[in-house]
């Protein structure tokens, strides 16, 4: 059974669609990413999957319960982390602990354990008596996770927990989001980080209220329309790179071409052999230019299908 | 870290969250400092403001006179004017001049002008005339001395026309008023009953409106829908502390109405707390329906003096209803305020029991069921 199942699920807002259509699955123990532009609908799904909107079409479930009729025991075993930090900043770590525990009704020795838990979980342990909002960014995430986890839920939603906060604690989080889906928690996660795609498990990309693109990172890069038919992908490391571009951008077999650090990212005509890149490259000036086949990065797909959708879109109207 | 036997007790019923929301709220309230100095301190202090600065009697009024007799009738009538109380004579001038421009100036709100041919025309039996100038520009002001001073006119003449020496006169018909409830026509008697509903309105509207958009503000709020708080739990424990705040100002502003401002209470104090119950409730409820409404703080305080407006000008706290017009005393009819006015003044002045009022605090008492579930509908369906 999955976590969450969705089957053309639809949230209008009187005439606007704000979700429209959207049919996906989430397993257990996976880490689900769910990207999109801002305003395209990201938060609304998660609204529609905590049974805080109901849904205008289709049905969805989540850990088995309805999302449209069951929501008060959605809301008792899921746990939802928002883009903001939004704890109490005026409580203390302790306090904002103790009042998302009270909130879901942990009592007694389950309450002392899941406290000492989440405590050594998120090594909160020497701020406790700290007010929150004197927490840095990413010991506020910490925060936010250890009161969105307090009750033990088997389903996380994550709406950007990254947002602002530095790269160190980027990464911490996002081991210890490794470390709990091992044991068992799946996580929905939003995030605009196409690094922290790439971790996920299998991804979504919504743009317009309809979801695009859905499957493993792997399988999205495979998507014919993401390297058009004829097509590959090669990075190139030479000396002078935006030199080296320009010539290379008047080649009439090169598709697109970007900067990549010091390396030049090329969409070629694939008939198009490494080696001639490389002579042609000599014959300009660049010599001892290196070239590799390489994959589309997740960014690519999202690009192009959000190019591909949006001329779509255009064309119909 | 499976979940074991879980020592959880599910929130059930639709006050659900309650306990740990009301906890919570609790410690906002001892960490927010201005709040609270907000919620106990503003109010005294306005309290002490209007009332040592609303005095409505008439006393003591700045009079210049010009005194063109200066014989013994003329210091006779003035003797009379300065014997009521309500003049004050601050100067004597010489001239109409100089009499017109003291009122002008403001240095005197009364200007007496004995004419030359005051003395004459007395011992002829003519009409002697005394001109008495009014500034109009407090109407408090000149109502009161243009009664005093006609009545005084009156004694006056009927002591003359009896040829009654002022010992012995005794006149035929003497009106004898007694006001009840307020004997010396105290202002802070009247004002201060009414100041305190006011004041609790102010509060108690702010506190609730704020402890709900300031959740909005943070993005608590959202994350709270989504935990299984029920909305009538989360609304509820953010409510309670404020109504008890409310009540210990209440009980605060009273004593200080007893003991600084000696306002005697005539009636049952606890009547008139359990009166205001219903009333608090009600605010509660506006406080709460602005909540559902304003996005920002700014946008409640908006609101919430929106409200106060009315309450002030047409709940009869400042200005009579019966003498309102009559679409304004339909409007005032609408207003909580007004109610518990009446009782507030019903208790504390005349010594009204809960016979007397019962229907005022039915009234209320309808009002806050009604406010609360409007409120609560508003605030569940944005919920979700």
């Amino acid at each position: 059974m999955s976590v969450i199942s969705t089957d053309q699920l639809t949230i209008r807002f009187g005439q606007f669609t704000a979700v429209d259509r959207v049919s996906l699955a989430v397993e257990q123990g996976e880490i689900f990413g769910f990207l999109g532009p801002n305003g395209s609908g990201k938060t609304t799904l998660i609204k529609a999957l905590c049974g805080l909107l109901k849904p205008s079409m289709g049905s969805g479930k989540v850990l088995g319960y309805d999302c449209a009729t069951q929501t008060a025991s959605i809301r008792e075993h899921v746990g939802y982390m928002s883009q903001k930090f939004s704890l109490y900043g005026d409580l203390t770590v302790e306090e904002n602990i103790n009042f998302y525990a009270g909130v879901y009704g942990l009592k007694g020795d389950y309450l002392h354990r899941r406290r000492r838990e989440i405590i050594e979980m998120t090594r909160l342990g020497t701020y406790l008596e700290r007010r929150a909002d004197r927490l840095s960014g990413g010991w506020k995430q910490r925060l936010a996770l250890a009161c969105a986890f307090i009750h033990e839920p088997k389903l996380l939603f994550l709406d950007e927990p990254t947002a602002g906060i530095d790269p160190v604690a980027r990464r911490e989080l996002w081991d210890l989001l490794f470390h709990l889906s091992a044991l068992g928690v799946t996580f929905f996660v939003t995030t605009h980080y196409m690094d922290e795609a790439e971790r996920c498990g299998r991804v979504g990309y919504i743009y317009l209220s309809r979801l695009i693109a859905y499957g493993t990172p792997d399988e999205l890069k495979k998507i014919p329309n993401v390297s058009p038919f004829g097509t590959r992908r090669v990075e190139i490391t030479v000396d002078n790179t935006s030199a080296a571009m320009g010539r290379l951008n008047d080649r009439n077999y090169v598709r697109s071409a970007t900067i990549f650090g010091d390396s030049i990212r090329l969409l070629i005509d694939e008939k198009i052999s490494d080696q001639q890149i490389i002579d042609d490259l000599a014959k300009d000036g660049f010599g001892g230019a290196e070239v590799r086949h390489i994959s589309p990065s997740l960014e690519d797909v999202f690009v192009s299908l959000t190019q591909e959708a949006a001329a779509a879109r255009n064309t119909k109207v | 870290m499976s979940r074991g036997d879980p020592n959880v007790r599910p929130l059930k019923g639709p006050f659900g969250g309650l306990i740990p929301v009301l906890r919570k709220e609790a410690i906002h309230l001892r960490r927010d400092p201005m709040a609270l100095f907000f919620a106990v301190f503003v109010p005294v202090i306005q309290l002490f403001l209007l009332g040592y600065a609303i005095n409505t009697n008439v006393r003591d009024v700045r009079t210049v006179v010009y005194d063109a007799v200066k014989d013994q009738d003329s210091q006779r009538l003035l003797d009379r004017f300065e014997n009521s109380n309500d003049f004050k004579i601050v100067s004597f001038v010489d001239s109409d001049a100089e009499l017109n421009s003291a009122i002008i100036k403001g240095t005197a709100r009364v200007g007496i002008k004995i004419p030359p041919d005051y003395s004459r025309n007395l011992l002829s039996g003519e009409t002697a005339q005394v001109l008495v100038l009014v500034d109009g520009s407090d109407s408090m002001v000149s109502g009161e001395t243009s009664n005093v001073a006609n009545a005084i006119a009156f004694q006056e003449s009927l002591d003359r026309l009896l040829g009654a020496s002022e010992s012995r006169g005794s006149l035929p018909v003497e009106v004898r008023r007694k006001i009840l409830f307020n004997p010396d026509s105290r202002s802070p008697n009247f004002f201060i009953p009414g100041l305190i509903v006011v004041l609790l309105q102010m509060m108690t509207v702010m506190l609730t409106a704020f402890a709900i958009v300031r959740e909005r503000e943070r993005g608590t709020l959202e994350q709270l829908f989504m935990t299984p708080v029920r909305p009538l739990g989360l609304m509820v424990g953010k409510i309670v502390p404020y109504a008890c705040v409310g009540f210990g100002e209440l009980v605060f502003v009273i004593a200080i109405m007893r003991f600084v401002f000696a306002v005697p209470i005539n009636g049952s104090v606890l009547l008139l707390l359990a009166m205001t119950i219903p009333f608090i409730v009600t605010m509660l409820g506006v406080g709460l329906l602005i909540s559902t409404r304003a996005n920002s703080q700014q946008e409640a305080i908006q609101l919430a003096f929106g409200t106060l407006m009315p309450s002030i000008f047409l709940s009869g706290y400042i200005f009579p209803i019966d003498s309102m017009p009559a679409a304004f005393q339909w409007m005032s009819r609408i207003i909580p305020a007004t109610y518990l006015i009446e009782i507030s003044r019903g208790i504390i002045l005349r010594g009204a029991g809960f016979f007397d009022l019962w229907k005022q605090g039915l009234i209320l008492s309808i009002m806050g069921i009604v406010l609360t579930l409007v409120s609560a509908m508003r605030f569940r369906r944005q919920v979700g």
